[in-house]
């Protein structure tokens, strides 16, 4: 029982000190954001400012177009997530529900290219250069509108879902379509879930790719403005960390309020991907 | 109650296919096909779009090209240094989450934070970590009576900065993977093993090791895959610059930085496919080896 007893003590103790390393840059990152410049440079390191400069948020957001940023991220995440959902749910049905040519062939092939390196596509600027797109937000949307990935997630939870639910639909003289949305999506709310926030979390934080079609400063998106910004404003830690915060804090609340299903969406994508 | 293919079905799956399949085969699958041919390019006019001539060069250029060697080199180095320490690191302790202990919930949110945040951002945050006069990291090394490291300016050190950050950034996302695979894993094994006797060591050995090799097996690959994709954090954490005198130069580096500073299309999906090549043949020689020992 002893023995027990310490080895539970030793568990927490890592578990703690294992989460206060995890922690450890964010209450890095938010402390410095509230010092003064003078504290900031501070040896040994001062954690509590003396005086809270919440200023430098408004400096910081003052200093760049931030709020533009913030407009365009939020559009893009917005609008791709959604086409994204929309995208996924008619192809997953299809996939676990009609029998039709091809289908093994075309799913196999899809699955296969999921190892290509997405980004490094480059061919595909070319095509959004021919379309006059760069620079523009279709250029930041409509190339992440669909995805191997969650077509793949969500038709293995469309093929758990019983197939005589749909007939007992089709006799009771419910379409196809209707029966798509009023009854597998709302049984499928988990996976679906986990897609949109795994979307939304992808898309706010994307970088590469915003940072090669986007030329001017009104079209970049928040990560891709930080690192202008940071670049501008050079060693002013204190507002590099204030702008920092603003940028991660929308998907930490995002994933606060809905952990519970990214939590069990990842894990369950997980095995079965 | 297998239905057969129809005609019929077959249009009806189209239409509900069409979406997805536009978009995938525009930006997806057209892409991969083009890059391919477009790294045979060697006489490219990009304005008008008109090639030339193709053949070998820019493979004989990037194998000639000793920014490419380094950036291979440094890929595998980083594949190295975060794959094995992330996955020992996330193995241990989701296996502690695991045990019968409070606040479970929190400390799962706490280790996956990192996952959810910006590459980007949390980069800057690492970058005044390092910092050489004024960075925690150093101050902490000092309590322990290790001198300053200049982390991000001594060639030596920015590869080691930039594992220790993507280690700490990959962990959530492991440990979650972990602790749904260990959460499938039958109670009574265990009771079973500790009637006969055995230590919480050989428990975990002969019981907890095989049962979870096909989770080890997925997140070793996942884990892989993306480490050899390697980008944001070097740009982030180098201020836009590859690490000091190239020291921390990745593959995915060398393709942007030929792709969108010099405009060398072609010598960009050379290297573009010479990384998928690698990557292809890990996954291959991960899925043989996952047939011999993964157990079912």
């Amino acid at each position: 029982m002893q023995k027990a007893a310490l080895s539970k003590g030793f568990i927490y103790i890592i578990l703690i000190v294992g989460s206060m390393l995890m922690l450890l840059p964010f209450v890095w990152m938010l402390s410095t954001s509230l010092k003064s410049s003078g504290e900031v440079m501070m040896m040994p390191p001062v954690w509590i400012p003396s005086d809270w400069r919440w200023d430098n948020y408004e400096t910081a957001w003052g200093m760049a177009p931030f709020a533009r940023y913030t407009v365009n991220s939020i559009i893009v995440t917005v609008l791709s997530t959604i086409g994204e959902l929309l995208t996924t749910i008619l192809a997953a049905y299809a996939f676990s529900r009609i029998n039709f040519y091809g289908r093994d062939i075309v799913f196999a092939v899809l699955l296969g290219t999921m190892m290509v390196p997405g980004e490094v596509l480059i061919p595909n600027y070319v095509t959004l250069s021919e379309l006059g797109w760069i620079d523009r937000y279709p250029a930041l949307i409509v190339p992440w509108l669909a995805s191997i990935f969650s077509i793949f997630l969500l038709r293995q939870f469309f093929l758990g879902i019983p197939r005589e639910l749909s007939y007992a639909a089709k006799i009771d003289g419910c379409s196809n379509f209707r029966f798509l949305w009023t009854i597998m999506v709302p049984l499928a709310k988990p996976a679906i879930v986990t897609i949109l926030l795994l979307k939304a979390i992808g898309s706010w934080n994307a970088f590469l790719w915003p940072l090669i079609v986007t030329q001017s400063k009104e079209m970049r998106t928040l990560p891709v403005g930080l690192t202008s910004f940071s670049t501008e404003a050079g060693t002013v830690y204190e507002l590099l960390m204030a702008a920092s915060t603003m940028i991660i804090l929308p998907m930490i609340i995002l994933y606060l309020i809905l952990q519970k299903y990214i939590i069990e969406g990842v894990a369950k994508a997980g095995i079965k991907g | 109650m297998i239905e057969k293919p129809t005609i019929k079905g077959t249009l009806k799956a189209l239409l509900y296919l069409a979406p997805a399949l536009i978009v995938l085969g525009v930006f997806n699958i057209y892409p991969i096909i083009m890059s391919f041919l477009m790294s045979f390019y060697t006489d490219y006019d990009y304005f008008k779009n008109i090639v030339h001539e193709y053949g070998f060069d820019n493979f004989i250029y990037i194998y000639n090209d000793p920014e490419f060697r380094t950036s291979i080199k440094n890929t595998f180095i980083f594949v190295l240094g975060v794959v094995p320490a992330s996955i020992i690191l996330s193995l241990w302790i989701a296996i502690l989450l695991n045990t019968k202990i409070k606040f479970r919930g929190i400390f799962r949110s706490i280790y996956f934070l990192p996952f959810v945040t910006s590459v980007v951002a949390v980069s800057i945050v690492w970058r005044w970590i390092y910092h050489t006069d004024y960075g925690i990291f150093n101050y902490f090394l000092g309590l322990i009576g290790i001198d300053p490291i200049r982390w991000l300016t001594d060639p030596n050190w920015a590869m080691p900065a930039l594992i220790i950050m993507s280690i700490w950034k990959s962990l959530g996302y492991n440990i979650i993977i972990f602790l749904a695979g260990l959460q499938n894993i039958n109670h009574q094994y265990y009771l079973a093993a500790q009637i006969d006797g055995a230590s919480s060591w050989k428990r975990f050995l002969h019981i907890t090791v095989p049962m979870l090799s096909p989770t080890t097996f997925f997140v070793s690959i996942i884990a892989v895959i993306n480490s050899f994709k390697v980008f944001d954090e070097v740009y982030a954490l180098f201020d836009g610059k590859p690490g000091p005198a190239y020291s921390a130069q990745t593959i995915v580096y060398y393709i942007y930085d030929k792709f969108y500073l010099e405009w060398q299309f072609g010598i960009a999906s050379a290297a573009a496919y010479v990384l998928f090549i690698i990557i292809f043949i890990f996954t291959l020689i991960q899925l043989y080896i996952g047939k011999r020992r993964v157990t079912y």
